[in-house]
């Protein structure tokens, strides 16, 4: 089912209650969700992405704005009515009831002809087991099980009414790291295999970024950019965009325009599709995979480090025009040259470089050369 | 480690004492005055050791009055206390405006005076020659004839009782209560809610399992509380509970010990053990049925 927002707007008052003004944890969000995909709401704790999670369940109302479903308008039906399947962030099974019990809940308050028998609904139940991969545990407790097969518990529960979509809350944060990355393919997985329409929040871009069709990056409950992930991470709009996703981070540094020309401190780092007469200062935001050993390169770094891992080798140098203190760069092992010389030098990857503008933060577009 | 052991028995010393000389002691002194026939409390003589004490107060006609009092008064109060408790509680977490005024209201009863309760309870029931209490004019007004509650037929003294002991257990078993619902994880109900479990099933399914603990707390300390009224009895009816016939076992208890037929701690002692012996054996059944409810509702 296709999921539209459409200048979606949450104001909560202040908790504070000297602070007259709202607090707006979700500002006027407009974007389509196509029907059957993955998609991942993502931005740091607080941003407000939980929040449009709980509009989109109709767990809370909106102050303003529609939220369609396909085509009906569903922003005032309450959640029970909206036909939706939510996975809480602790899970939320009922710690009285063994696994099948907990799956069969749902079936167990339909009404008039939705109704069905005992038998009809645990046949049900135990075919969303076998989805999530847990018919072996049918007749445990969830206090019995660990953490990822709770989770899957809860998905099961979740979908075992055919939801029109399903929502995740931070599905993956109350695990650890190595089940993570299991569970996260399990999601992947049972959503293929479902086809229902899937959104989930997250603060781990990592996370996001492997499983979603679709991410929507957010920042202070305004919508930052929504792309398939690949393309966010290749072409962000903003700074706040470009340091959000990619792990080691992107290296921030402060910059110039001058001469067509874009400057590091007093190094003319690369050639860029502008006019010559143009002079601002910029921040120059740098992928760690986008630098080019060159002992003749552009831009001078002062070494500090040396990690080996492997497949790659990532440099940690210095600079005193770079944002985020270290700056590390990731070159393929080979290329690596063992030297005493306290400085490396880098040609970059046009590609790899984005200019922001320093005051709005925004991005700054040339056809590089 | 032997200094260790030493210390841990040193600091455990001062309860250690208070206890054995406050409660051990006389506990043990009970039950040999249960079994010491015709004991003098002022010579401390007695002729004789067996179970004379016990078949006195079980043929005693007060006690079982007292005892028969003792059992409608725990049977009726302690399952409708519960219950009252239940709704008044999700009652009070249902609301959001004037919660904290209506807890403080429900909680009031607790900390007012046994005593002056009662006297309350007395002027609202009495009936007098002259003038009738707020009850009696409310029965009068539907069209009924005035019942003396507090010297009248037994059916309504013992219904004054129960009302009374309701009213002053309630406030305890709703604070118990409030807190064990608020403490229920809010997520299991918006899981629900997003179900669409109609709200009998949410109350049957989600929150009676979560609070049943809580539920098996007030339940078998109601018992016992119930089983050990007394004051409750004499706010109402006086000190002479034996001839208002509205005595229970405490309080036979306390008039053997120093009522007008007061003066034999022998058959006060067998009564208190055989009190004992009732709330001991509910207790366990209490405990037995919590068990394997547990497991059932599991």
């Amino acid at each position: 089912m296709k999921v539209t927002l459409e200048h979606l707007t949450k104001r909560f008052p202040n908790r504070n209650k000297k602070i007259k003004a709202d607090v707006v944890a979700v500002n006027d969000f407009t974007f389509e969700i196509p029907d059957g995909i993955l998609v991942g709401l993502l931005g740091p704790s607080g941003c407000g992405k939980s929040t449009a999670l709980n509009l989109i369940s109709g767990l809370e109302t909106p102050t303003e704005g529609k939220i369609y479903f396909d085509d009906d308008d569903v922003t005032m039906l309450p959640p029970e009515n909206r036909g939706i399947g939510l996975v809480f962030q602790n899970y939320a099974l009922y710690p009285h009831l063994t696994v099948l019990q907990n799956i069969m809940f749902p079936l167990q308050n339909f009404k008039g002809d939705k109704k069905m028998t005992k038998l009809a609904m645990e046949e049900k139940a135990r075919e969303a087991a076998r989805l999530v991969q847990i018919d072996e545990l049918l007749e445990r407790k969830p206090s019995e099980m660990s953490g990822g097969q709770q989770q899957r518990v809860a998905i099961a529960r979740a979908l075992v009414k055919q939801p029109n979509v399903l929502l995740l809350d931070e599905p993956l944060s109350n695990l650890d790291a190595r089940l993570r990355l299991q569970t996260r393919e399990e999601i992947r997985r049972i959503q293929r295999e479902t086809g229902v329409t899937t959104i989930f929040v997250t603060h781990d871009q990592e996370e996001a970024m492997s499983i979603s069709d679709l991410i929507v990056v957010m920042k202070d409950g305004v919508l930052q950019q929504i792309g398939k992930p690949q393309n966010v991470y290749d072409d962000p709009e903003n700074l706040f965009v470009a340091k959000f996703l990619g792990t080691p981070a992107i290296n921030v540094f402060e910059g110039k325009i001058k001469y067509g020309c874009l400057f590091i401190g007093n190094e003319n780092v690369m050639e860029l599709a502008c006019k010559k007469d143009l002079e601002k200062d910029v921040y120059i935001g740098i992928r760690p995979e986008g630098f080019i050993l060159n002992l003749d390169g552009a831009l001078s770094l002062e070494l500090q480090n040396v990690e080996v891992m492997g497949r790659d080798t990532s440099v940690v140098s210095k600079h005193e025009n770079a944002l985020s203190g270290n700056i590390r760069s990731i070159i393929n092992a080979e290329d690596w040259i063992n030297s005493e010389s306290k400085l490396v030098r880098f040609d970059l990857k046009p590609k790899k470089v984005f200019v922001f503008d320093k005051e709005t933060e925004k991005r700054i577009y040339f056809d590089k050369k | 480690m032997k200094v260790n052991k030493l210390k841990g028995w040193l600091y455990l010393l001062p309860a250690i004492l208070f206890l054995g000389v406050f409660l051990v002691y006389p506990l043990i002194d009970v039950v040999i005055y249960s079994f010491e026939e015709n004991y003098n409390f002022a010579s401390q003589t007695y002729t004789g050791v067996g179970f004379y004490n016990f078949s006195y107060v079980l043929h005693d006609p007060y006690f079982l009055q007292a005892l028969k009092n003792t059992f409608i008064l725990v049977i009726i109060t302690v399952p409708l206390s519960t219950g009252l408790a239940l709704i008044i509680s999700l009652g009070l977490s249902s609301i959001k405006k004037l919660q904290d005024l209506f807890q403080t209201v429900y909680f009031l009863p607790y900390v007012t005076n046994t005593l002056a309760v009662g006297l309350v309870f007395m002027i609202l029931f009495k009936k007098t020659a002259y003038s009738d209490g707020l009850i009696n004019l409310l029965i009068n007004f539907f069209g009924g004839e005035s019942v003396d509650f507090i010297e009248g037929p037994y059916w309504a003294k013992m219904f004054v009782l129960c009302f009374y002991t309701i009213w002053i257990v309630l406030p305890f078993k709703i604070l118990i209560l409030t807190s064990a619902l608020a403490s229920v994880n809010k997520d299991y109900y918006k899981a629900a809610k997003i179900d669409a479990t109609p709200k009998w099933r949410v109350f049957t399914k989600i929150t009676l399992p979560m609070i049943s603990p809580m539920i098996f707390y007030l339940v078998i300390t109601g018992f016992i509380g119930a089983f050990k009224a007394y004051s409750d009895s004499v706010a109402l009816f006086g000190t002479n509970l034996n001839v208002a016939g509205m005595n229970t076992i405490v309080g036979y208890v306390y008039d053997m010990l120093y009522g007008n037929s007061g003066g034999y701690p022998s058959y006060a002692s067998a009564a208190a053990l055989i009190l004992f012996v009732i709330v001991l054996t509910i207790t366990c059944i209490n405990l037995m049925v919590s068990k394997k409810s547990k497991i059932s509702v599991n």
